[in-house]
């Protein structure tokens, strides 16, 4: 009984796991001849499920008996590995990295937890005022809808987030290239943006409802003092990381210090500004959260927080969803962005 | 600005005293204007220490208008201390001397050093401002065989095609002198050779007096008019090198240059022989 490695299945092999090289054992003329086999040689042909392995008969001398008349001291491995894991058929590689990627792997943990949602839900074993039925969240949902509550608290929290957001990215952006470009401008601005950076906004908060009373205003400087400070760190970072070879090019090439910024220092800047981005997009929900929850009249996280005096898990968790789609649709959305902005970079992978 | 359809014929442009604010490559060479011309690059006494180590030792150089001159050294002989002080890349530099080196100058590196977040023709005209940048800079792609790629991305390029660009772009400002760091350096041995041709060949054309860093003593009788070997920052030998052009290394002249220069070098004939 021979096994040997079918083109197609060493094709997918080498594109699931790149770092097995297959070996064919007709390829080795050791083993095609029937002689002793170089205890090198594998089959990396594993026995996984999902892979068809054994292909009949081609001919070929059977590879496991010949080993068999190795000496261990030759290839004590090999000896240990043929005999007993795979019955002397075939010599594997044990796979050491994680393995092939499972299709829509990354649907499989929430689905499941969807499930023993439901199934707790269905017995009874959780209580409706503990957590409520995955179905009376999709009915709430729609009867806030339907009634325009839930419109008018999104519009209003994304609202929110947009102006922090801008703010907040227009003064890092600022803030970053007068520290970046100057050595005056990071003497001065430098430390008390990483002393900032150091003090959670929530610990903030209580000065800055006595500065800016509890409404608009409040809200959207806190959102920005969370999200200013990645765009100012990343971009600053990009910045000084420029490499200075191009520097050097500009300087011989006499540009102006406008032409400099434009063509040099922003775009050489960018992939750390988006970065920075990345993290401001989250920083900004994360921020409105806090805010909205407290001394709020309006927006999701009132919506949540009005739920909680109720005991409407339901409300609760509508809100949860929402804050969970929202951060995810705009960290695509920045990512999108990235790409494109980046594409310069990615012409080699594609 | 001119593009050069015929080729080699095409004229040059006219070496005029000063800077040449505005050169019309058009013209023909006038033989009138060959007045006496002060030397595009004059360096006296030039001495550069880097860490208490002496680089340069009050070195003296001059290259004429139209000169192709390659600098040879071992590594750490000071050859590209002297390139970068002729660039003005080394302003806060340990030393002292007088460079004297014309406003339009060039340079071009080892590494293309093309902006890779900018597209080729961007990259050739980068230092150049005005209506018509982009044409001169289109021509200039044109003469370094890469017309129709004003649109890649420099890393969708190859070596030798990143370096072509990088020619392009230190031609496109029509300087009066070229410095170039080693620039065949990184590419393979089949690439070198046609950058020679194609560097001679636009040398020929424009007209630049060129500093040519090289550590290939080959390279440096291929190509130059005048080959300097510098030695603990001194210049040890200044040879012209007079063959016919385009020389090619089986010319029984040139073996004798070569074996000198490397013997300047500290090459023995043995070793060179199997270099």
């Amino acid at each position: 009984m021979t096994t040997q490695l079918d083109p197609e299945t060493a094709a997918s092999l080498a594109t699931a796991a790149p770092y097995l090289t297959p070996v064919s054992p007709t390829t080795d003329p050791a083993v095609a001849d029937g002689e002793a086999p170089d205890p090198t040689v594998v089959d990396t042909n594993a026995p996984d499920p999902v892979t068809p392995s054994a292909v009949p008969g081609t001919g070929v001398p059977d590879p496991g008996a010949p080993r068999r008349a190795v000496p261990t001291a030759l290839a004590p491995e090999a000896a240990g590995a043929t005999d007993t894991a795979r019955g002397g058929s075939v010599r594997r590689r044990r796979r050491l990295g994680p393995g092939r990627p499972i299709p829509l792997g990354g649907a499989i943990g929430p689905v499941l937890l969807l499930a023993v949602w439901s199934a707790g839900s269905a017995t009874g074993v959780l209580d409706e005022r503990t957590l409520s039925a995955p179905w009376t969240v999709v009915a709430t949902a729609g009867e806030l809808l339907a009634n325009g509550r839930l419109q008018e608290s999104l519009l209003i929290s994304t609202q929110r987030a947009g102006l922090g957001l801008v703010f907040g990215v227009l003064v890092g952006v600022v803030l970053a290239l007068l520290s970046g470009l100057s050595r005056w401008g990071e003497a001065i601005i430098d430390g008390p943006v990483q002393i900032k950076r150091a003090i959670p906004s929530l610990a903030l908060l209580p000065l800055l409802i006595l500065w800016f009373g509890i409404d608009e205003q409040m809200k959207v400087v806190t959102i920005a003092l969370g999200v200013f400070v990645p765009v100012y760190i990343h971009t600053h970072n990009g910045l000084r990381t420029i490499d200075h070879r191009y520097v050097e090019l500009a300087e011989v090439l006499r540009l102006s210090p406008g032409r400099f910024l434009r063509r040099v220092v922003l775009p050489g800047a960018l992939p750390g500004f988006l970065l920075g981005l990345r993290f401001a997009v989250v920083n900004a929900w994360l921020a409105l959260v806090v805010v909205e929850q407290i001394n709020s009249t309006s927006g999701i996280g009132y919506l949540m927080e009005l739920a909680r005096q109720y005991g409407q898990t339901d409300v609760i968790i509508v809100g949860l969803v929402l804050y969970g789609l929202l951060g995810l649709l705009s960290d695509g959305a920045v990512r999108i962005a990235q790409r494109r902005a980046l594409s310069w970079r990615r012409t080699l992978a594609d | 600005m001119a593009t050069h359809p015929g080729g080699l014929t095409a004229s040059s442009t006219s070496p005029t005293p000063g800077d040449r604010p505005t050169p019309d490559p058009d013209v023909p060479f006038p033989q009138a204007a060959a007045e006496p011309v002060r030397p595009p690059v004059r360096v006296r006494g030039l001495t550069r220490r880097l860490g208490g180590r002496t680089v340069l030792a009050d070195l003296d150089l001059e290259i004429a208008d139209n000169e192709f001159v390659a600098l040879l050294g071992r590594s750490g002989s000071g050859k590209s201390t002297l390139l970068r002080a002729l660039a003005g890349l080394d302003r806060d530099a340990d030393g002292a001397g007088r460079v004297e080196v014309p406003e339009r100058l060039s340079v071009i590196f080892q590494d293309a050093r093309l902006l890779p977040w900018q597209r080729v023709l961007p990259n050739v005209i980068l230092g150049l401002t005005g209506p018509g940048a982009a044409d001169q800079g289109r021509a200039r792609l044109a003469e370094v065989g890469l017309a129709g790629r004003e649109r890649a991305w420099p890393a969708e390029l190859s070596g030798g095609e990143q370096q072509r660009v990088a020619l392009a772009r230190s031609l496109v400002s029509e300087p009066r002198l070229l410095l170039a760091d080693e620039p065949f350096g990184a590419l393979d041995a089949l690439t070198r050779i046609r950058m020679h041709g194609l560097l001679r060949e636009l040398c020929q054309r424009h007209r630049p007096a060129v500093l040519l860093v090289t550590h290939d003593v080959d390279e440096a009788v291929t190509l130059a008019d005048r080959v300097l070997v510098l030695d603990a920052g001194r210049i040890t030998v200044d040879t012209t090198i007079d063959l016919p052009t385009p020389r090619s290394p089986r010319h029984p002249g040139f073996q004798g240059y070569r074996e000198r220069l490397l013997a300047a070098l500290g090459v023995t004939r043995t070793e060179g022989a199997t270099s």
